[in-house]
C-alpha cells in the first residue's frame, strides 16, 4: 500500500459532468434589441473521448466455464464475439460460425472484463515520486471544479499490470480524499494510449468524489483551517450544496427565461450536474453512523449517493444502504491503519450481500487492483464459513455487473450479454482460486492481453530501456 | 490413548481444557506438511509432547496415552511464520499514541531493543493468530539514522509472553530510505553505515584493552554498544535493500567487516544479481508479489523475482516489508499462493507448492537462524501446529485449530465479536450494545 494509511485520503474524487459553457455566437451587440440573444449553454463534454476499439478477431471459447457477471454460471458453455461486441453466450449447443477463431476453454473459465470503481492509476502513478503526485488537490476543502482526468498520466506502469494480472478493462479514476468534495472522477478502458482522452470510456457519465470523515477535517484542521472536526465536515459540504442549489435554479431561470447568463463557476457546474442526477457520487464513507448522516444530507439537498467507498462499516447497516438503493465498494480486509477503519471485518461484503444491498470489491490500490478476483475470493470464503450461501458467480458480479451499475455503464459493458462490449477475460483456472490467471484479456473484443504471446504485453514509454522492460512482470 | 469421537472443534475445546504441557497430542489423520519443502503428507501423524514436536509424518505410531485429536479431511501444518513484521507494535497506525513502531524523535537508533514495545493483546495478533500465523519478525522502523534498532522473533499465543527471541537481528536501511536518513545519498548511508561499525569495533577494542576511538565519535555509546555483536557476527545483521546495485554494495561490505552475518529483506531487484546473492550464501526475505517501479530502486520488481532468486540458489523466503506489516500477515498464504500459480505463467518463474509454504515457515526461521527450534513439524521443533479446512494457500482456507508450542489458541478476536453482533444489522428487542 503505497500510500499507508493516506491511501484512502487518495480516494476522494468530485465528479462533474458539465463544466463547459459554450456561447455558441456571442450576439451581436449592435443588433437590434428586438433581435433574440442566442442562448449560452454549458458543454458538458469538453474533453470528449477519442477511444476508438482496436480490431479483433471474430473469436468463440468453447467447452469453458463462464461467470456471467451477473450472478449467472454456464458449465460447458460458449462465449462468442464479434465486431467488439457479444454475440452469443450460453450452453455446448450454442451455434459457432464455421469460419472463426475457437478457442477450447477445457478447463478454464470466461468473466467479463474486472472493473475497478475506485483507482488512482495514473493521478497517483509508479514511480510514486512527489513529481507524480497528482491525486488530490489539497489546498481547499471545496475543489469540486478539478477533474481527475486533468491528472491521468497514461504512462503509468499500474494500468498494464492491472490488465494482464488483474483482468482489468474499465476503471475510474477518481479524486483523492483529502477534500470534503474532492472533485470529478473519469471512467477509462483499461487501454494502453498516448493520451487520457483515447482511454475515456466513452459515454460514462462523470463522478463526483466526496469524502466523510478523518481526512479533510485532518488536512484542513491542522492548518488551524475549517473544517476541523466532523461537524465542521458537514457545515461545509451543507453551505456547498446549499450554493449549488442556488447556482442551479440562476441557469434553471436562464434557461426558462433567457436574460445575463449566470457567471460561470467550473465547480458549480459540477454540483449542479450532481443534482441533475447527471453526475454519480462516489462518497469515501468509513463509519456506518457518517454514512446515515450522508444519506439524509442527500435527502436535504435532493441528491443520490451511487456508492458508498471503503464502507469499513456498512456491515451494520446493510439494510438502511439497501433500502436507499446505495452501493457499498469494500475492501476484503482492510482495517486498522487508521482510526475509522478500527472495526473492519474480512466479513463486510458476505454481510452487505445478505442484506441484498449492492456490493462492489474496489481496490484503491496498484497492488491489490491486480488481483481483485482473489479479495472477492476471500470475502467469499469467509461469507460462506459464517453460514452465508453465496455463489462463486455472485462473487464475480462484485468486481463486473455492480461496479459497472454504480458506475453508469452496465447498458454498455460489466456482463457477458448480447450486444455489449467483448470486454472479456479468459482465466486460466476458476478465478476465485489463488492459482488462477488471465491467460487472455479481450478489451472491445481486442485482444491485449495473452499470457502465451510477449508481444500482447503492454510495456510503457516508463519502462522502456529499463531492466525488466518487457518482463512478465 | 482416548480417541476422540467429536469433531475437531469439541476436541479443540477439550484440548484448551486441560493442560497442554507436559502430555502428548497426536495429531491423525490429516494431510501433513512438514514445511521444509517436503510434499504434503496424505494420512500423517503429527505427535507433540511438551509442547514440541516429537514426530511427523507417515507411519508415525501414536503413543499410548496421548490425547488423539482427528484431522481427517484436514490439512496439518506447521504454524505460519511472518517473515516481516512490525506485529505487537501498533494497534491503529494513523493513531501515534497506539503505535510504537518508530521513535522519529528520539535520542536512540541502533540501541532501540523492541521488546518494550510489544503487546501481545494488540487486536492484530489475535486477528494473525486466527489467520495461522503463529511466530513473526519484528522490526522497528528507523528513527532518524539508519539504523532502526534490534527487532525480536515472538509467539502469537494468547498470553503475555510473546518475546522468543529478543535482539535477534539488527536492522538498517541502505536503499532509498537509508539515503535520505542519511541526509540524501546512498554515499553518505554507507558512510554512516562504516563510521558506525568502526566506532564499535573501537569501543570493543576498548573493552578488551586497545586504545579506544578518538575524539570524533558521531554514535552515543549506547548505540555503538549495540553494534558490536553486529560487527563481531554474533547477531545478523537484517538489510533493507530494493536495489541490484545496492544489493551488490551490501554485499560488498564484508570486505571490510568479514564477520557480519548479513540476511537481505526487500530485494525487489535480487533476480538481476540473484547469482551474487547465492554465491556470497545470504539469505533473503523477500517482498513476495512487488511488480511495479513504486519507487526507483524498485524499477525491475517482477513477481518472478523470488522463483528466479531460488532457482539461482538464494536461501529465499517471503516478508511483508513495508506493506501492512502491522495488520495483514495473513496475506502471506495469499502471497506464497500466488508463487505457486506464476509457474502456469509462460516466462514466469514461480515456486513449486513444497517451496511456497516453506517460504512462510521454515524459510524465515531459517534466515533468522531459529529454525532449529521453530518453523517446522520436524522433531525437536516448537509445537506451533496449524489444522487447515482446506490448502492453506487457497484463498477459501482458513484454521480450524492452532497449537502453540503446544498450547490449543483461542480463535476469538475483535473482528469475530463484531461480525457476530452484526451478523443481522437489524436490532432485535434490545439495542445491539446488548448482543454480546
Amino acid at each position: 500500500m503505497r500510500y499507508g494509511y493516506l491511501a484512502p485520503l487518495a480516494a476522494i474524487a468530485v465528479v462533474g459532468c458539465a463544466n463547459t459553457t459554450t456561447a455558441e455566437k456571442p450576439a451581436s451587440t449592435s443588433s437590434s434589441s428586438t433581435a433574440k440573444a442566442e442562448k449560452v449553454s454549458i458543454n458538458e463534454n469538453p474533453y470528449p473521448s477519442t477511444y476508438k476499439p482496436y480490431p479483433g478477431q471474430p473469436t468463440a471459447i468453447r467447452n469453458v466455464t463462464i461467470f456471467d457477471g451477473e450472478g449467472g454460471q454456464i458449465d460447458n458453455g460458449v462465449v462468442f464475439f464479434t465486431d467488439g461486441k457479444i454475440t452469443a453466450v450460453g450452453d455446448a449447443n450454442t451455434p459457432i460460425p464455421a469460419d472463426i477463431a475457437v478457442i477450447d476453454g477445457r478447463g478454464k473459465f470466461v468473466t467479463p472484463g474486472i472493473i475497478d470503481i475506485h483507482s488512482h492509476l495514473g493521478d497517483y502513478p509508479s514511480p510514486g515520486v512527489s513529481a507524480h503526485s497528482d491525486g488530490n488537490e489539497a489546498t481547499s476543502p471545496v475543489t469540486a471544479d478539478v477533474w481527475a482526468e486533468h491528472s491521468v498520466w497514461p504512462q503509468d506502469p499500474g494500468f498494464s499490470r492491472a490488465l494482464a494480472n488483474g483482468g482489468v478493462t474499465s476503471l475510474q479514476i477518481l479524486p483523492g480524499s483529502a477534500n470534503l468534495f474532492g472533485g470529478r472522477s473519469v471512467t477509462l478502458k483499461n487501454v494502453p494510449a498516448r493520451t487520457m482522452q483515447a482511454m475515456k470510456f466513452p459515454g460514462a457519465p462523470y463522478g463526483l468524489k466526496m469524502a466523510c470523515g478523518e481526512n479533510p477535517k485532518r488536512v484542513y484542521g491542522s492548518r488551524n483551517q475549517k473544517p476541523a472536526s466532523r461537524m465542521g465536515n458537514l457545515a461545509v459540504n451543507r453551505q456547498t450544496w446549499a450554493r449549488a442549489a442556488e447556482y442551479k435554479a440562476r441557469w434553471d431561470e436562464y434557461e426558462k427565461k433567457g436574460g445575463t447568463p449566470p457567471a460561470r463557476d467550473i465547480g458549480m457546474d459540477t454540483l449542479k450536474a450532481a443534482l441533475e442526477g447527471k453526475i454519480q457520487i462516489h462518497n469515501h464513507c468509513y463509519r456506518a453512523d457518517e454514512m446515515a448522516i450522508v444519506i439524509d444530507m442527500a435527502k436535504e439537498f435532493g441528491y443520490t449517493v451511487s456508492t458508498f467507498h471503503h464502507a469499513v462499516e456498512s456491515y451494520k447497516i446493510a439494510d438502511l444502504l439497501r433500502e436507499n438503493n446505495i452501493c457499498s465498494a469494500v475492501w476484503a480486509d482492510w482495517w486498522g491503519f487508521k482510526m475509522e477503519s478500527y472495526d473492519g471485518i474480512p466479513e463486510n461484503a458476505a454481510i452487505i450481500q445478505n442484506a441484498n444491498a449492492c456490493t462492489i470489491i474496489h481496490s484503491d490500490d496498484q497492488d491489490q487492483i491486480q488481483r481483485l478476483n482473489q479479495e472477492a475470493a476471500k470475502a467469499l470464503g469467509d461469507g460462506r464459513r459464517m453460514g452465508f450461501n453465496i455463489s462463486d458467480a455472485t462473487a464475480i458480479r462484485w468486481l463486473t455487473y455492480n461496479p459497472a451499475k454504480a458506475m453508469g455503464i452496465a447498458d454498455q459493458t460489466g456482463s457477458l450479454k448480447p450486444g455489449k462490449m467483448a470486454d472479456v477475460v479468459l482465466w486460466n483456472a476458476n478465478p476465485l482460486s489463488v492459482y488462477a490467471r488471465p491467460e487472455k484479456v479481450w478489451v472491445d473484443g481486442a485482444l491485449l492481453y495473452d499470457a502465451n504471446d510477449p508481444k500482447r504485453r503492454p510495456v510503457s514509454d516508463f519502462e522502456l530501456g529499463q531492466p525488466g522492460e518487457g518482463d512478465t512482470k | 490413548m482416548m480417541k476422540s469421537l467429536f469433531s475437531l472443534s469439541v476436541a479443540a475445546a477439550a484440548l484448551l481444557a486441560s493442560p497442554a504441557l507436559a502430555q502428548t497430542v497426536a495429531i491423525t489423520g490429516g494431510k501433513v506438511v512438514i514445511g521444509d519443502g517436503s510434499a504434503p503428507i496424505e494420512g500423517g501423524t503429527v505427535v507433540l509432547r511438551d509442547g514440541k514436536v516429537v514426530a511427523a509424518g507417515s507411519g508415525v505410531a501414536v503413543p499410548a496415552g496421548a490425547q488423539v485429536v482427528d484431522a481427517s479431511g484436514r490439512w496439518v501444518t506447521p504454524g505460519l511464520f511472518a517473515g516481516f513484521s512490525r506485529l505487537g507494535l501498533v494497534e491503529v497506525e494513523a493513531v501515534n499514541e497506539t503505535n510504537d513502531s518508530s521513535a522519529s524523535r528520539g535520542e536512540f537508533s541502533a540501541a532501540i531493543d523492541v521488546t518494550p514495545a510489544i503487546n501481545p493483546k494488540v487486536s492484530a495478533v489475535a486477528v494473525n493468530r486466527a489467520a495461522g500465523i503463529t511466530r513473526a519478525v519484528v522490526a522497528p522502523i528507523a528513527p532518524a539514522a539508519i539504523f532502526a534498532g534490534m527487532g525480536a522473533v515472538i509467539d502469537l499465543g494468547d498470553d503475555y509472553n510473546a518475546v522468543t527471541r529478543a535482539r535477534a537481528f539488527q536492522f538498517v536501511e541502505l536503499g532509498e530510505t537509508g539515503s535520505a536518513k542519511a541526509g540524501g545519498s546512498r554515499a553518505s548511508a554507507f558512510l554512516e553505515f562504516r563510521n558506525a561499525l568502526i566506532e564499535a569495533r573501537a569501543l570493543a577494542n576498548g573493552q578488551r584493552g586497545v586504545p579506544a576511538h578518538p575524539h570524533d565519535a558521531l554514535l552515543n555509546r549506547q548505540d555503538a554498544a549495540a553494534l558490536v555483536p553486529v560487527v563481531n557476527g554474533e547477531m545478523r545483521l537484517l538489510v533493507h535493500v530494493e536495489r541490484a546495485a545496492d544489493i551488490l554494495n551490501v554485499l560488498k561490505l564484508r570486505e571490510e567487516f568479514p564477520a557480519l552475518k548479513l540476511v537481505l529483506a526487500g530485494v525487489s531487484e535480487g533476480w538481476l544479481v540473484a547469482n551474487q546473492i547465492a554465491a556470497a550464501g545470504v539469505p533473503v526475505i523477500a517482498s513476495a508479489l512487488n511488480d511495479l517501479p513504486s519507487e526507483f530502486e524498485k524499477t525491475a520488481a517482477t513477481q518472478s523475482n523470488i522463483g528466479r532468486m531460488k532457482r539461482a540458489g538464494v536461501t529465499v523466503s517471503i516478508g511483508m516489508i513495508n506493506d501492512n506489516d502491522a495488520h495483514r500477515l495473513h496475506y502471506s498464504p495469499q502471497y506464497a499462493g500466488n508463487l505457486v500459480a506464476l509457474q502456469r505463467v509462460p516466462g514466469a518463474s514461480g515456486l513449486t507448492w513444497d517451496q511456497a509454504f516453506a517460504a512462510i515457515s521454515s524459510g524465515p526461521a531459517q534466515a533468522l537462524g531459529v529454525d532449529a527450534m521453530l518453523g517446522s513439524l520436524k522433531p525437536g521443533r516448537a509445537g506451533d501446529v496449524v489444522i487447515w479446512d482446506g490448502d492453506p494457500l487457497e484463498l477459501s482456507s482458513a484454521p480450524v485449530a492452532v497449537m502453540i508450542d503446544g498450547v490449543q489458541q483461542p480463535l476469538d478476536n475483535r473482528q469475530a465479536r463484531l461480525r457476530d453482533r452484526y451478523r443481522t444489522p437489524q436490532e432485535g428487542a434490545l439495542p445491539k450494545a446488548y448482543e454480546r
